[in-house]
């Protein structure tokens, strides 16, 4: 026979003015499975916890309503109270008589009554059918995986190992450093971008808990939080890495031109190459596509200079695997593709060229050797017209957000255009000034008085060409008239967006993403680095676009949580999930299509009863469920339930009022 | 064929009832933790007044509902059931009210082949957010349910007597 003991509570004022909780009580006693009941001030305070914990006691209760506020609230305060009292925590029930009666209807005192009443009767008849559940350890593989080898994939794999928890860093391509490595100086202090990142880049390629695996893609991920296993495509280099020492012969010798895509295609890399002198790993690939002895079987000259003979024309794509314990994505970002503001000339004016670009430009490694040039005749530009919001907070063109780092890039290009070329001038159009940041709003000031670039507010019309100079033609908003300015290079400030693949990924990862393309977080807010599936977090511009402070930031945080999951041999999880009982299951899996996460599979038990033939049932997989109980409503042979949530205590809360 | 049994069961909950005075409808409401439920606690958070008819149960999701839930509360204590969940895309499982709401939409046609009106079941998208939203659904509901008058003369007992 049950024995419930239910606690109402005033809740200060807030039960009490608008439920008569006295009457409540009464009504409650009437219950017959109801043992103990008793009102008191405030429940979840010391004492109101204290009158519960003596009461479990002192009245052998089987279980325990508390009427007070949400669920949502209090419940674990209150679970809390019963494991103290030597109860399972999982034999409570919460009404909510706050928010769900008290609060809702304050002019209306009696019906307010009653409904309380029938709410704690409701959980009262839930309570019965509560069953004594407990937390599951699930084992933990101590690794992690890191998908993207820039400065975000860098930090995070770092973090996560000093914390000595072995990472696997995967990168696609032949070297790590990602978009920053493609940058010259960094706003607001103007160091020197390589100069911050290499050392950390090496840092990864030699730290005793980092596994590097450049050039290669995921190919699979299963399994759940601590239990991933994950395939790897690592594409052919045809260059054997052990016995490369990378002295370069190869890349000189080869005879194949192509865009150096490093460089934003301003000059040519050759078909076996290291995307830039510092690349990490500093070891050649050749590029399949292009190279003339895998197209057509003719050439070979890397394979002749090489010393070492670390080429090897007949290497194929190999998959690695690996045993998992958490995922930190760190995709980047990429361009957008101005194309669509042909007004601007694009692709039509080759010097109408995009921020990047002009960042390659003049980076001190980059094409030009660090000096800003037209592309069309090589002259260095005086007047350079930067126009922002390319792309950006464009919803006819572009697309509707902001890509948050352009104002900062573009004060940033004025001042090195100032420093590179000192009798050139910078006009820059732009919507607004965003430079919400630690010295930010100084740096983009520094621009303004000290560069002497011209800020125009207004956006640009149309670009044509007057003999050699591009005639800039836009809105001055301020003084409410058109300008033209006749300009030698323009730098299209283009929007990022997320990384290409980033869809495919996210289907292959099991995670959602947004209409941009940006994996989703599980809370804007609180969750800021969890995706909805356990175990998988979010590092820097594949989540949204951010600078490098952020993303830095994201990323250690990232490791943090990575750190907080592996902290313990096993990873306690809610009980709260579904269960089989294989003696109704039919094996129709019906469960097994619906269920959102995966986590159902099949098994072959034995028929009983002395048959010896098998059957399938279906069979859940712990660590993946989640909880949400599609499988149990799909069930023709009431075979699942979930736990917390089971057909018997639900039908009692209907049937009880 | 489909249409005719329809109509002619529809009919059934139609005719001579009239409600007692001073009657009012017992609504059992089926909300999902992550938006619905949230979005009712909001309403008492905000204080916005509703009608008391409603009574809450607590799912994890509403693909947990099964048409078992909304069959028997319509048999035993309630005249109509009010199932709310995630909007569409924003499940807290991924998928799930994609299942509830088809689920939903057969049972009910059940509920029409067995002769209650379809309205007595309602099915609403509530987020964390919609606090105001959730108070007006409540209302518009329990206003459907009384003008569909009383449920109580299909009970099981009012047939064995």
């Amino acid at each position: 026979m049950a024995r419930v003991g239910v606690f109402v509570c005033f809740c200060g004022a807030n039960i009490a003015d608008f439920v008569d909780v006295p009457k409540v009580v009464e009504e409650t006693k009437k219950i017959k499975e109801v043992k103990y009941c008793i009102e008191y001030k405030y429940m979840c305070s010391d004492p109101g916890q204290g009158m519960i914990r003596n009461a479990i006691v002192e009245n052998r209760l089987t279980s325990v309503v508390v009427a007070a506020c949400s669920p949502r609230m209090h419940e674990k305060t209150f679970r809390k109270a019963l494991s103290d009292a030597g109860m399972n925590p999982y034999l409570l029930e919460v009404a909510n008589i706050r928010e769900h009666s008290s609060w809702v209807h304050q002019k209306e005192k009696k019906a307010a009554t009653e409904k309380a009443s029938d709410l704690i009767r409701m959980a009262v008849a839930k309570s019965i059918a509560n069953e004594q559940l407990h937390e599951i350890s699930v084992p933990v593989t101590k690794r992690a995986l890191v998908i993207g080898g820039g400065i975000a994939g860098i930090q995070a794999a770092l973090d996560i190992a000093d914390a000595r928890i072995p990472v696997t860093l995967v990168e696609r391509s032949p070297s790590i450093g990602g978009r920053m490595a493609q940058l010259d100086e960094t706003f607001p202090t103007l160091d020197c971008s390589q100069c911050i990142l290499t050392p950390k880049m090496v840092d990864v390629a030699s730290h005793p808990y980092i596994e590097l695996i450049p050039y290669s893609e995921v190919l699979e991920l299963d399994g759940y939080v601590g239990n991933y296993k994950v395939k790897i495509k690592k594409k052919a280099s045809y260059v054997d890495f052990s016995t490369c020492t990378g002295c370069g012969a190869c890349t000189q010798k080869c005879p194949v031109k192509i865009p150096n895509e490093f460089n934003m295609n301003i000059d040519k890399r050759k078909a076996i190459y290291s995307p830039f002198p510092q690349a990490v790993p500093n070891k050649p690939v050749i590029d399949a596509e292009h190279c003339t002895m895998l197209l057509k079987g003719k050439c070979g000259i890397c394979a002749k200079v090489c010393e070492k003979g670390s080429i090897n024309f007949k290497m194929v794509d190999e998959v690695i695997e690996r045993e998992i314990g958490a995922v930190v994505v760190a995709t980047g970002y990429d361009l957008w593709d101005p194309k669509p503001y042909e007004e601007y000339g694009v692709g039509r004016f080759k010097d109408v060229i995009t921020s990047l670009e002009f960042e390659r430009m003049v980076s001190a490694s980059g094409p030009t050797n660090g000096v800003p040039v037209r592309p069309s005749d090589g002259k260095v530009p005086k007047n350079v017209v930067f126009i922002k919001c390319i792309g950006s907070r464009d919803e006819a063109k572009g697309i509707e957000y902001c890509s948050k780092i352009c104002c900062m890039y573009t004060a940033k290009h004025a001042i090195l255009l100032h420093h590179k070329v000192h009798d050139s001038h910078a006009y820059i159009f732009y919507m607004d000034i965003r430079a919400a940041g630690k010295g930010y709003e100084e740096f983009v000031k520094r621009a303004q008085t000290e560069t002497a670039a011209t800020y125009l507010r207004g956006r640009v019309s149309k670009i044509y060409k007057k003999g050699e100079k591009l005639i800039v033609r836009g809105e001055d908003a301020q003084i409410g008239q058109v300008v033209e300015v006749e300009a030698d290079l323009v730098v299209l400030a283009t929007a990022i967006i997320p990384y290409k693949t980033n869809p495919e990924l996210a289907r292959l990862l099991g995670i959602s993403y947004d209409k941009y393309g940006y994996l989703s977080e599980a809370h804007p807010k609180l969750r800021p680095v969890e995706t909805a599936k356990a175990g998988i977090f979010l590092a820097g511009c594949t989540q949204a676009p951010k600078d490098i402070p952020d993303t830095v930031a994201q990323a250690s945080a990232c490791a943090a949580k990575v750190c907080g999951l592996f902290a313990g041999d096993t990873m306690k999880k809610d009980p709260m999930i579904s269960k089989v009982n294989i003696e109704y299951c039919s094996g129709c899996q019906n469960c097994v299509k619906v269920c959102p996460y995966q986590a159902i599979v099949t098994e072959e038990v034995p028929f009983g009863h002395g048959v010896k033939e098998m059957r399938t049932v279906a069979k859940i997989n712990e660590g993946v469920c989640q909880g949400c109980g599609s499988c149990v409503a799909i069930c023709r042979s009431m075979a699942i339930n979930l736990a917390g949530f089971t057909d018997p205590q639900i039908i009692n809360e209907i049937v009880s009022i | 064929m489909e249409t005719e049994v329809k109509d002619q069961i529809v009919s059934i909950e139609k005719p001579e009832i009239s409600a007692p005075p001073n009657w009012e409808p017992v609504i059992m409401g089926i909300l999902c933790n992550w938006c619905s439920y949230a979005g009712s606690d909001l309403t008492g958070t905000s204080r916005i007044q509703y009608p008391p008819n409603i009574r809450i149960i607590r799912v994890p999701c509403s693909s947990r509902v099964d048409p078992w839930f909304l069959i028997k509360s319509l048999q035993t204590t309630a005249d109509g059931v009010l199932v709310s969940g995630c909007h569409p895309g924003d499940c807290h499982y991924i998928s799930g009210n994609y299942y509830a709401r088809r689920r939903f939409l057969v049972t009910k046609k059940l509920l029409n082949f067995v002769g209650f009106h379809e309205n007595r079941i309602q099915f609403s998208w509530v987020s964390a957010a919609e606090g105001p939203k959730f108070a007006k659904v409540v209302a518009k509901v329990t206003e459907e349910i009384k003008r569909l008058g009383p449920l109580h003369l299909y009970k099981k007992e009012n047939f064995e007597k």
